[in-house]
């Protein structure tokens, strides 16, 4: 069996092409899916992909979240179908109410674009199996509205339930609060981030790393842990 | 017509960053005075008819969805204004 995970394109969204790339580098078919369509066409897990839906337009994801598409991703993902979301798909998961909380501007106004490290804290997500808990990755960050914000109540539940999947190491490149790159929900099938692990997936095209330049591949762990969660269940 | 003005603010505990970059650009241009400043949206519901209890009950539930996100803002006024 091969696994089949979606990505899901928006008007404005840019890192679907990169996203699908990295579900076939992992293993997986990857299966376009658009956003004015009702159908998940089948797939086993969904990725929401980067860019800048509606062009940001009132707030990052608030109106991409009430596409046709997004009415069955909401049900899928409280099925408990694997989705990750991605920078503007981490924000579209946070305006769909699937994660609490929310990205506002940088704190310091600047657009970033680094390679970044981050600590993974949780490893039992459905995308983060095949991490170690307290590894250290790097994968790429861009993004002008990535500040992670939301009430002290609902970061101290968080911290709690150990659902701080990512945090940033070294420098926190938005003020997010706690320096919080990415959380999961209670069951740890859905998970948001501000990086970009789809830009860290293939020798050549990723981050530079130890071994050599642009070599670095530590987003590809996401998608294999999400397609050998899929292949234990089937 | 009539129009339904909708102001959302951010909420007080959230930083602006934005209204931020403002207040710390006014003293460039000679502006002094000003403790802070914080930015906002506006938005302009122009009413097809009349404004009905249904329709100012749209444009507030219009707020409340859409418009604003309450994690991060707050709806300070749904008001009618005849422009």
């Amino acid at each position: 069996m091969t696994a089949r995970i979606g990505v899901v394109t928006f008007p404005g969204t840019l890192d679907d092409r990169d996203a699908a790339r990295a579900v076939r580098l992992a293993g997986a078919e990857a299966v376009p899916l658009w956003h004015g369509s009702e159908s998940l066409e089948g797939v086993d897990a969904v990725v929401l992909p980067g860019g800048f839906s509606y062009g940001d337009y009132l707030r990052a994801g608030a109106i991409a979240r009430f596409a046709p598409i997004m009415d069955k991703v909401v049900d899928a993902a409280n099925g408990g179908m694997p989705v990750l979301g991605i920078c503007n798909g981490f924000q579209l998961l946070t305006e769909s109410h699937l994660l609490p909380g929310s990205m506002i501007k940088n704190d310091h106004l600047h657009f970033v674009c680094r390679d970044q490290t981050l600590r993974v804290e949780n490893a039992e997500t459905s995308w983060t199996t095949e991490y170690r808990e307290g590894e250290n990755i790097v994968i790429p960050l861009k993004n002008q509205d990535g500040q992670y914000v939301a009430d002290d109540y609902t970061l101290d539940q968080l911290e709690a339930e150990g659902r701080v999947a990512f945090r940033y190491v070294g420098w926190n490149p938005n003020g997010s609060r706690r320096d919080i790159a990415g959380i999961t929900n209670e069951r740890g099938n859905v998970v948001g981030l501000m990086p970009h692990p789809e830009h860290a997936v293939e020798k050549g095209f990723g981050p530079d790393s130890v071994e050599a330049g642009r070599a670095g591949t530590d987003g590809l762990a996401f998608f294999t842990s999400a397609i050998k969660g899929l292949l234990t269940l089937a | 017509m009539p129009t339904i003005v909708v102001d959302v603010m951010p909420k007080p505990e959230i930083l602006d960053p934005q209204g931020k970059a403002v207040s710390s650009a006014l003293p460039r241009i000679g502006i002094e005075g000003f403790a802070q400043v914080r930015q906002g949206k506006r938005f302009e519901l122009t009413v097809d008819g009349e404004v009905t209890d249904e329709v100012l009950a749209a444009a507030r539930k219009a707020a409340e969805t859409l418009l604003s996100n309450p994690v991060i803002e707050d709806v300070v006024s749904v008001a009618v204004e005849d422009v």
